[in-house]
This record gives C-alpha cells, sequence and structure tokens, in this order.
C-alpha cells in the first residue's frame, strides 16, 4: 500500500468527473459517459475500484482507518469479488463526496459505531463483482466467446479451458467501454467460495506504521507551513480578557498572534516557539456564565431529576405489580464518569484558507462534520472546501466531531499561507466532548426461586443525539441512550426502561468507545449479577437459565466459561466475573480473572472471550479488537474519570488522566465461534463488556459490589 | 543561535532557541515526522529516540544537550541493532492498531534489545512502561519483543 502516494489532485479530478454523473446515495453502478473513460485512462467501474492499463488496482476507502483495521477488512471484501490478491493493490482515502461515499447506515461520510463490516459488506463485495463481471465480459468479447464461460482468477481472466487467459490491465480498454450492470444482475460469490474473507491476512497498512512513513494529519506539512500552539478557554464559554501579545512575539520564531472568540493562538515557525510564545502571553480570561460548575453540582442535579420518572423506553408486563409481589426486591443506583477519549495522536489539523477554497490536512471520523464546521466558518461553498483525510492516530470516537477542525480554520482565517493547528496534550484532555456521566436507577424482583419477575432500569444522563439529530430522538427516549438496556438478553417477563435526558451545565459530551451498550451493559450486567447473588446462584448458571430462548448468546456464554475454567477454585482475594451481551450485532462473553490486593488494588490477570460476530472477515483483526477493545474499557473502569472544579476540568495528561500501562495489561484471550449468520460489528463490543466483567470478579473477590466507576481501591481494602 | 547535530548518521543544523525540544526540531524543522507527539512531558513514550544509544523522550530534550551525541529516530531503526528484527516481529505478530505511539514503543524495544538480548518479562514492563498505547497492543508488543529476541 502507498500511502504517501495519496495524490489529491488526482483523486479530485477522477471524482469530480464521477460525482457529476451520479447524483446521489451509495453507488457501485455509475453509468460511464463516453468521455469518461477516455479521460480517466482507467477502468472505474465505481467508486470505489480503479484498474489502470499496467494492472494496477486502487481501491478506494470509504471508511478511516484509525486502528481498528478496516482498510485491511474494506480491501478484503472488494478484493475477494475481484479476484485479486491483496500483495499489490494501492490504498487511497476517499475524497470528501457525500454523493459517492455516505455510510448507508448514517447518511453521513463518517467511520462509527462499529457500523463499517455491517454497512458496507454488500456494497463493496457489490462493487468487486461488478468490476469481475465486467472485466470477464471483456475478455469473452475479445475471444467471442459466452462470458458464463469463462473465469477470474487472481488478477487474470481465463477461457473455459484455461488455456487463454488475460491479465486485468490488458482488459482495461475494453472493460471500461462495456454498459456497467445494476447491482441485482452482479452475482456474489457463495460464502464457501472465499478466499481472502474469513482469513487472517495481513494488514495492508502495518508496514507504514513499524518505520516512521505512515503520514497522520499531524505529519502534514503542505508546503510553507506554520505551526500554531492553541490556548481554548478552560471554562466552556469562557473568552480571553487579556494576552500579552508583545510578549509572545518577543520570542524567537513566534510570527502572529491570533485571538478568536474562545482561543488564542500563538503562530510560530515550529511547535517549541509556537508554545513558549503561548506561555509567554499570560492569557487571562473572562471564565463567563460556567465559572462555578463542578461535579458535585452535576451529580447533584443528576440524582435529582433521576428521581422523577423518564421517558418510556419500554414496558411490558405491569412492573410495579411485580415488585410489589416479589419474593426479594434489590434497588441500587448505579455511576458512570465522565471520560475522555486521550487519543494518542492529540487533536490537529492543518488548514489553508485562500480566497477562493479552503483546503484541510487532518485524521476525522467525520469528513461531513469537517465540511459543515469548514463552511459554517469561512462562508465559502460546500464545494470549496478540500479535505485531505489521514489515518487517525486513534478515534475512539473524539474525532466524529468537528470542533478542533473549527478552532482550528478559525485560526486559518487570520494566517496567510497554511497553518498547523496542535493541542497539547493539557488541551486535548481538558476541551473534550465528554463520554456523559450516568447515574442510573435499577430496581429488581426475584420469586421465592429466585427467578427475575420484574426489571426496572431508569437511564439519567446527557442525550448526544438531542443535540446533534433530535430528529433521532422517540418520544424524549434516546436510542444510545437506553442501547443496551432496553433489550437485555435475558428472559424478564416485566420490564420498564426509561430515559431521563439531564443535561449536565458547561460540559460537553459526545461518542465514546462503545457508545450506549458501554453505558448500559455495565448496569445490566452488573444488576444480573446482583439478582444471581440475591437468588445465591451461580452467576454463569443464573445466566443460562434466563438464556434459554437465546441461543446465540447462551452459546457464548458456554464456551466463554468452559475456556476461562469457570467453577475451578480461586485463591483469597481472587474473583472471576462474567458478563454477556448482545450489541452492535454481534454475541459477546467474557470472562475476567482479577485480584483485589490488601489494599484495594485491583489487578486483572486475564481475560476471555467468546464472540458470535457472525461472518468473519480477518478473525486476526476480531482478536486485536478483543484485545485492545477490552484494555480501552478496563483504563476506564480503573482509572477513567474527568471531573470538574471552578468550571475547568482537574484532569490534564498521563500523570492523571492515567492510560493502563504494559504491566497491568491482561493477557485477552478471544475464541471466535464459526456462524453464517450476517456480519456484526467488533470494534467496540470488548469495551462495553469489560466494564461488568471486571466488577463481578471484584465483587467475587471480595463480596462488595462496585457500582459508582472508576473502581476506587480504598473500598476494597481488606477488613 | 544555530545548533549543529548528527541524526541517523548524517549532521543537520537547524537556528533555533537551545531550550528548543529535540522532537519539534525533528518533525518541524527538519521534517523526520516518524517520531511523534503525545504528550510533551515524557509521560508517553511516543515521542522516544535514541540518544548515543539510550532511549530518551525527544519532547523533554533541549536541543543545546544533543550537539555532541549521536541521534536515532525510528527512520533509522532498521539500521540499529536488533531493529530489523522488531520489524519483522511487529509485523509478523500484527501487533500496530492505530500505529501512532509504535515509533516510540520500537525505539524502546530497541534500547531494550540492545542492553539485554533476552529479556524476562520483568524486563519488558521496565522498560516498556514508559510508552503507552491507547489501542491497547501491549500484549503483542510483549510477544513481538520475545519473538525478536529469539
Amino acid at each position: 500500500m502507498s500511502n504517501s502516494a495519496l495524490g489529491p489532485q488526482l483523486n479530485r479530478r477522477h471524482f469530480l468527473k464521477a460525482s457529476v454523473a451520479v447524483g446521489g446515495g451509495l453507488v457501485v453502478n455509475l453509468a460511464l459517459g463516453p468521455d469518461f473513460s477516455a479521460a480517466a485512462a482507467d477502468f472505474a467501474p465505481n467508486a470505489f475500484i480503479r484498474i489502470d492499463r499496467k494492472g494496477l488496482v486502487t481501491l478506494v476507502m470509504p471508511q478511516v482507518e484509525m486502528g481498528q483495521g478496516i482498510y485491511t477488512a474494506q480491501a478484503m471484501l472488494l478484493a475477494e469479488e475481484l479476484e485479486i490478491a491483496l500483495d499489490d493493490v494501492k490504498l487511497e482515502h476517499a475524497p470528501l463526496n457525500e454523493a459517492l461515499y455516505a455510510h448507508p447506515m448514517l447518511g453521513r461520510q463518517m467511520t462509527g459505531g462499529s457500523t463499517s463490516i455491517r454497512a458496507f459488506w454488500t456494497p463493496l463485495r457489490t462493487a468487486g463483482a461488478t468490476a469481475r463481471t465486467l472485466l470477464i465480459q471483456a475478455a469473452a468479447k475479445e475471444w467471442n466467446v459466452d462470458p458464463v464461460t469463462c473465469r477470474a482468477e487472481d488478477g487474470f481472466v481465463l477461457d473455459e479451458s484455461g488455456t487463454r487467459k488475460l491479465a486485468y490491465g490488458e482488459l482495461v480498454d475494453i472493460a471500461a467501454l462495456l454498459p456497467v450492470p445494476a447491482p441485482e444482475d452482479v452475482t456474489l460469490k457463495s460464502p464457501e467460495d472465499f478466499k481472502l474473507l474469513g482469513t487472517s491476512a495481513k494488514r495492508l497498512d502495518t508496514p507504514g506504521k513499524i518505520n516512521g512513513s505512515l503520514n497522520y494529519g499531524i505529519d502534514a506539512f503542505p508546503d510553507g507551513t506554520k505551526i500554531a500552539a492553541i490556548a481554548i478557554s478552560p471554562v466552556l464559554g469562557g473568552k480571553p480578557k487579556s494576552v500579552n501579545e508583545q510578549a509572545a512575539l518577543a520570542i524567537n520564531g513566534v510570527r502572529q498572534v491570533v485571538l478568536t472568540d474562545e482561543a488564542v493562538a500563538v503562530v510560530g515557525d515550529h511547535t517549541g516557539a509556537a508554545k513558549k510564545g503561548l506561555e509567554a502571553a499570560s492569557i487571562e480570561w473572562d471564565d463567563g456564565p460556567n465559572a462555578q460548575v463542578s461535579s458535585a453540582d452535576i451529580v447533584r442535579h443528576l440524582e435529582q431529576e433521576s428521581q422523577k420518572p423518564g421517558a418510556i423506553a419500554r414496558s411490558e408486563g405491569d412492573v410495579t405489580t411485580a415488585l410489589a409481589g416479589a419474593a426479594q426486591r434489590i434497588d441500587v443506583v448505579y455511576q458512570l464518569p465522565f471520560l475522555s477519549h486521550a487519543a494518542m495522536e492529540p487533536m490537529n489539523c492543518t488548514v489553508h484558507v485562500r480566497e477562493d477554497a479552503c483546503e484541510l490536512w487532518v485524521g476525522t471520523q467525520n469528513l461531513s462534520a469537517a465540511k459543515l464546521a469548514a463552511v459554517t466558518v469561512t462562508g465559502l461553498e460546500p464545494e470549496k472546501i478540500i479535505i485531505n483525510n489521514h489515518i487517525v492516530g486513534g478515534g475512539f470516537g473524539r474525532r466524529l466531531e468537528a470542533d478542533g477542525i473549527a478552532h482550528a480554520v478559525k485560526v486559518a482565517m487570520h494566517v496567510d499561507g497554511p497553518v498547523k493547528v496542535i493541542w497539547s496534550r493539557e488541551e486535548d484532555i481538558q476541551h473534550g466532548y465528554y463520554r456523559p456521566y450516568y447515574y442510573d436507577r435499577m430496581s429488581g424482583g426475584i420469586d421465592e426461586q429466585g427467578n427475575p419477575v420484574a426489571w426496572m432500569h431508569r437511564v439519567s444522563g446527557s442525550s448526544i443525539f438531542a443535540r446533534i439529530a433530535p430528529g433521532a430522538m422517540q418520544n424524549g427516549v434516546d436510542p444510545d441512550g437506553v442501547e443496551g438496556a432496553a433489550h437485555p438478553p435475558y428472559k424478564l417477563p416485566a420490564i420498564q426502561v426509561e430515559f431521563n435526558q439531564v443535561e449536565p451545565q458547561g460540559v460537553l459530551t459526545s461518542w465514546w468507545r462503545g457508545v450506549g451498550p458501554s453505558h448500559n451493559v455495565f448496569m445490566v450486567e452488573s444488576f444480573i449479577d446482583e439478582l444471581a447473588a440475591a437468588a445465591e446462584a451461580d452467576p454463569v448458571e443464573y445466566r443460562k437459565r434466563l438464556l434459554t430462548e437465546n441461543p446465540r448468546a447462551l452459546r457464548v456464554l458456554e464456551l466463554a466459561a468452559e475456556k476461562a475454567d469457570w467453577g475451578k477454585p480461586l485463591s483469597a482475594r481472587q474473583g472471576r466475573g462474567v458478563a454477556v451481551q448482545f450489541a452492535f450485532g454481534s454475541y459477546l462473553a467474557m470472562i475476567a480473572d482479577a485480584t483485589v490486593e490488601a489494599d484495594g488494588v485491583v489487578r486483572v490477570t486475564r481475560i476471555v472471550t467468546a464472540v458470535d460476530c457472525g461472518l468473519t472477515v480477518n478473525p486476526d483483526t476480531i482478536a486485536a479488537q478483543m484485545e485492545g477493545g477490552a484494555l480501552y474499557g478496563l483504563t476506564a473502569a480503573l482509572y477513567g474519570a474527568i471531573t470538574l472544579k471552578d468550571g475547568r476540568v482537574e484532569q490534564s495528561n498521563f500523570d492523571n488522566y492515567l492510560p493502563l500501562r504494559i504491566d497491568e495489561a491482561p493477557h485477552v484471550e478471544t475464541h471466535i465461534i464459526p456462524s453464517a449468520e450476517p456480519p456484526g460489528g467488533i470494534g467496540e463490543v470488548a469495551t462495553s463488556a469489560v466494564f461488568p466483567a471486571v466488577t463481578n470478579a471484584i465483587f467475587s473477590a471480595t463480596g462488595r459490589r462496585v457500582r459508582t466507576l472508576p473502581v476506587n481501591p480504598a473500598d476494597l481494602r481488606e477488613a | 543561535m544555530a545548533f549543529s547535530m548528527q541524526i541517523n548518521g548524517r549532521t543537520y543544523t537547524v537556528d533555533v532557541d537551545g531550550d528548543t525540544p529535540l522532537l519539534w526540531v525533528l518533525r518541524d524543522l527538519l521534517g523526520m515526522t516518524g517520531t511523534k507527539f503525545g504528550c510533551g512531558q515524557a509521560l508517553c513514550g511516543a515521542c522516544t529516540v535514541h540518544v548515543d544509544g539510550v532511549a530518551t523522550r525527544s519532547c523533554v530534550t533541549p536541543i543545546e544537550s544533543v550537539v555532541e551525541s549521536q541521534v536515532t529516530t525510528i527512520e533509522a531503526l532498521h539500521t540499529v541493532a536488533h531493529g530489523k528484527a522488531l520489524q519483522d516481529a511487529w509485523i509478523e505478530l500484527e501487533v500496530p492498531q492505530c500505529g501512532y505511539c509504535q515509533s516510540g514503543q520500537l525505539m524502546s524495544a530497541a534500547a531494550l534489545l540492545e542492553e539485554t538480548p533476552s529479556p524476562t518479562d520483568d524486563d519488558i514492563d521496565n522498560a516498556m512502561w514508559g510508552n503507552v498505547c491507547r489501542c491497547g497492543t501491549y500484549q503483542r508488543i510483549r510477544a513481538a519483543i520475545k519473538r525478536a529476541s529469539a
């Protein structure tokens, strides 16, 4: 794969042409005008594949690579149907073009929600099959035979006997003139004929990641780039009050000081000068209306609001009566903190605002939002926005928001030539769009046999959909706010799930890896564990008895329990916890082993996952996502909390917003259940499951139930 | 003022304040962007380079302190003992996810193997503790170091 060869000029020329012919929607049966093939000199039957006369295959990646392995997976979907090997393909980032590259499920040009494979499984295979069909037709025409007698194999078309064969590059000119078949007229391969899909093909992005050659957004240096260090108001809604511009400008290498409504940027020849200048500027802030915001007040407000009934997400059976008649009743509150994403690549964006265009160099999960931000700030027409997207140095949802892009464009409006706006780690952690704080109330009842008779879950917290897509709200219920809560995998005779939208003052909220399920699966899997304990039942046996009508969930649970040695005795202060979930279209069971030291410090020593995510694309990528997803969630479970005082975020860098380090990392084992079901998502499932798996393990080790995260060792000290 | 230094076997001269961190000289002035910025406080290891063979956080290393030294960056890792073996192991075991921290991980790992050719788990923990990976690739990093050391 060639990352440096992502020639934006070439891409734009090519796709401008294509987009003229298309109109809207995700199109794989792009009709080629007579002048198109002549202009392009490539065979390009759709927006994802180009083949030149030398046979070089270029695959255009509609979804953004941020570590999840999607570039390899998308290339595999295309290559499988196109009948080529992955060795010599060239990958390109999709340019900004919503008509061609909008996500079929999300409607925008964005990557998130563990949806890439689910959304592109059929479109990309169809794109590959379309190209294959045309290449076969071209060869058949050349040989004057019936296309059904020919086949494609490893970059060639062969005739019936296999004696004649033509390389794809030799067929480009003929194929480009053939009418592109409609998707329904293209035959996809049968899964039993897959050669690539389902194999652990090597990732295509690895070589550039081990020698420093792969460029992330932060590595883009268009000619003449200056660097800006930025300080955004430490309190949301605040403004710069005084800035010592002269002191900043006196620093060697500083060129300019830029003030925007809510930030100060110092522009210099290099980041060292810009940062030094920013410090010298000794900025004072007018904190504005959120100057008094504190976490304690936010939680108090949530506590009060959570006592009021919420909007009904689901109601089946009579929960009130069932609770009243239960043999045992349990009422609990679970709390989850604000979380930062803290991706390794700090927020950054390089911008060149010209009179007639605004060009961006950035790694973003959301080109649609990036475009909108640039349009809003510059006032330019949308077609004047050029985005050079990059592989992302960690997304986790943070790069779905375009605030960093908006800040950068605001600065660039004042700068002659391209300017790279880099956030310090402190800015990155203190100016997040945080995972919301959740304050959930749950009530449950069990009968004499210990079986659940009533399940009540009231979610209280910020609604992300209410901000970004109010139309998605359903009678006051945020579907993300109750995802993973409204439909627990278990048989529950009476269930009521409510959503209470409570917005925190002075804090922005957004998607965080695992989204709704990474909040709700903690609540649901903690609470079912509490019911099992009340019933004096083994946590796995209890779940199994409630999953008899959910065979795929039952199977992952049984496999995880077997592989994790469930039931085998553990030493004192060691525990084993389980979680089961259906989320993102995949079934997952996770079992965590934890040791709780005498001082209350928790060490997670082993994690076993069993996953049924339907048909697999790349099993090693699935394993990698189980490992990484689990550690991302485990980090948050043990350490993650963003808190506020005097309107300011109290955490600032990796010494107080702690990352998990290598000595604390448990070994994660992945077991994949073979399945012919449609593919499910895998990028976030382990993140959701690990929170309760670990706290349930802590309960098993100590008898103490962790209902508020992050884990507080002081609560777990040996008595 | 002007500083000359040896980077990857070549001499470079830059005109900056003496307290300018090596990281920004490499990235912004010399175009060697393989070394990454992560935290600016030597808390994450993304910026790790070798200064006279020692793993060093370039984000807190003033340029004036390395004028007499040999600096090696990820771009020249293959020329360092164990460098190529580590890169091969990284590919073999599919270590990187987002990849952003991996330059620093590899530079720390190469310094470890130079010092301790057959590291124990504790050796790996000690040498790699300062390198943060938010994608959670630690178990593969550990396995790849062992593979490269074999």
